[in-house]
């Protein structure tokens, strides 16, 4: 069983997250692994320990400090690590990064072939949770998406999935792009030995140049969107805060009665 | 003026309320067309379109039009024409965007709050960072896809009615590799859906598993439903009820948290929402921070009385 995960580097969520010049702010400091991806990789060594054989890739794409995301999936017990780093993927939209993803996909998949590749459900930062789309597109493999439940068998996988209006299983044949939600398990905790390895174990770096991708294809000239404005909310005005002493209740229903609400 | 196409969500045959807002918005970028998926729509359905601008209803029916490759194919046969394609943004409309993109080079913003024609080129306004921060995006390309979240624009019936004359779109399905084993519908209670819910009114670990109050003062609202992500993993209510940024993303003009102390996943999922009241008994819960209205109390005592005063107000 060969599975490549993808795992974003994703500002922290009790950062202050931010945007500069129409894009979100990435520090080493506050940066981390996207946590929706923890499920991922938690699927991916699952499935690989079911197995009794079998490798984990994770892969990133981003500057320098994006290297941390793939450093967080070696710690969780992932055996090889890809950061796909160069400045003309900068400001790509998600077809771009999703080009990219599946160039280095396919380089790993020519070398012995993938099963899987497995993707959190949403990054935190953008939750668009379009890319798994885009990569199976791009791949032209099944695409299996937001899945609580994933199996492996007989050169097909299986997953369910929990839609508002239904409740689905679907099937596909290898290789699939699957994509996990927060429901399908609980991603285990780093230990000790693995967190030493991980400082010390390699970590392949491509260019696109080693893609083969044409830089004009990616990056904020290739963006079919683009950030015109970003600025702060302000914080809502004149908050009301009461700590019930018998008639907050009372009060509570006058407040949305006044405002039209009840 | 242009075409602007929108996918119509329909539940038993009728026409859902986010579909009547997205039509209402098509109206202010060109002259909107309904793509209805599956089944003609009935006559009540197909005048319900029209009185909200829909020029034609273009009618696409196959098999397993579930699977996202096969409805983006089926979408795209029915909006040839349109600048701009508006969806309702779901996990599964999203697929659909992104599959359409990807075969017509259309540019896609999802989860968009609004959208508007600037020298042409269509911009959009969203949300972001559990609703900390406003974007705006322009689409370069020619073609624009936009997914629109529920509440966030007003549906109001078209001055002039639309002719709403029914097309009939024949398309060769692509075959996907993907195949559906099973389909178990969800049993939808008699409100409103949560994620087009007006008002939602939301209960989470205070509730202790006692959804009675949540559940009164949501019918005596007008509301629907909803829950933390502690509630939903003790199994004191169903995922589907779940707000949250890997739930369901809601903007109701109301909410009202009880007992829920307001973790960032949470908040990420209901903070753009208009008015928010909270009830919470820890006075330092991170949900006050973002409540117009805070009661640091037991929803228990709160709650009741609350839903007495409404009552005798109506009652007055």
């Amino acid at each position: 069983m060969r599975i490549l995960v993808t795992v974003k580097h994703t500002p922290d969520l009790q950062s202050q997250r931010s945007f500069t010049d129409g894009h979100v702010t990435r520090s080493a400091e506050d940066g981390t692994m996207n946590e929706l991806d923890e499920n991922a990789v938690e699927a991916a060594l699952q499935l690989v320990e079911a197995a009794g054989e079998g490798e984990v890739y994770a892969l990133t794409v981003g500057g320098p400090d994006a290297v941390a995301a793939v450093r967080k999936a070696l710690q969780l017990g992932a055996h090889h690590a890809i950061h796909v780093c160069d400045d003309a993927i900068a400001g790509s939209d998600v077809f771009g990064t999703a080009k990219v993803i599946a160039a280095a996909v396919t380089k790993v998949h020519e070398e012995a072939p993938l099963d899987l590749v497995i993707t959190g459900m949403a990054a935190l930062d953008g939750l668009t949770s379009m890319l798994p789309t885009a990569l199976a597109a791009e791949l032209d493999w099944s695409q299996l998406t937001l899945a609580s439940a994933l199996s492996v068998a007989d050169g097909e996988a299986t997953i369910e999935r929990h839609l508002p209006d239904a409740h689905e299983t679907l099937s596909a044949p290898l290789p699939a792009v699957v994509s996990v939600t927060d429901e399908a398990n609980k991603p285990r905790y780093p230990n000790f030995k693995l967190i030493m390895a991980a400082r010390k174990a390699p970590v392949a770096q491509w260019s696109l140049t080693d893609l083969g991708v044409d830089a004009a294809t990616v990056g904020s000239g290739a963006a079919r969107t683009s950030v015109v404005d970003a600025s702060e909310r302000p914080p809502r005005e004149n908050r009301i805060k009461v700590t019930d002493t018998g008639d907050a209740g009372t009060q509570l229903a006058d407040f949305l009665i006044e405002k039209g609400l009840a | 003026m242009s075409t602007v196409a929108v996918l119509i969500d329909h539940r038993d045959g009728a026409v859902t309320r986010p579909s009547l807002e997205a039509l209402t918005l098509a109206r202010s970028l060109g002259t909107p067309v309904a793509v209805w998926l599956g089944a003609a729509p009935g006559a009540d359905a197909t005048a319900q379109l029209g009185e909200y601008g829909a020029a034609e209803v273009r009618v696409v029916d196959g098999d397993n039009l579930r699977l996202s490759a096969r409805a983006a194919a089926a979408v795209g046969a029915a909006s040839e024409d349109a600048a701009v394609l508006l969806m309702i943004s779901t996990f599964v409309s999203k697929e659909i965007a992104t599959r359409l993109a990807l075969a017509t080079g259309a540019g896609v913003v999802v989860d968009a709050a609004g959208a508007e024609l600037v020298d042409g080129k269509v911009e959009t306004l969203q949300t972001v960072f559990a609703a900390t921060w406003n974007v705006r995006s322009r689409i370069e390309s020619d073609k624009a896809i936009v997914g629109i979240r529920p509440n966030t624009t007003m549906a109001a019936p078209a001055q002039t009615p639309g002719a709403a004359t029914v097309v009939d779109i024949q398309v060769d399905l692509p075959e996907t590799r993907e195949r559906v084993v099973a389909v178990e519908a969800v049993e939808q209670g008699d409100g409103v859906p949560l994620a087009e819910a007006p008002v939602v009114v939301s209960g989470g670990r205070g509730t202790g598993g006692d959804y009675g109050l949540v559940g009164e003062l949501a019918e005596l609202l007008g509301g629907a439903v909803g829950a933390s992500r502690d509630a939903t993993d003790e199994g004191w209510i169903s995922h589907e009820h779940m707000v949250g940024q890997t739930g369901t993303t809601v903007t109701p003009a109301l909410y009202v948290a009880c007992g829920i102390s307001g973790a960032v996943h949470h908040r990420g999922g209901m903070q753009a929402s208009g008015t928010i009241v909270s009830i919470n008994m820890d006075p330092d819960a991170p949900i006050f921070d973002i409540s117009d209205f805070g009661v640091v109390g037991n929803l228990f005592d709160v709650v009741p009385q609350t839903i007495a005063r409404i009552k005798e107000h109506r009652g007055s």
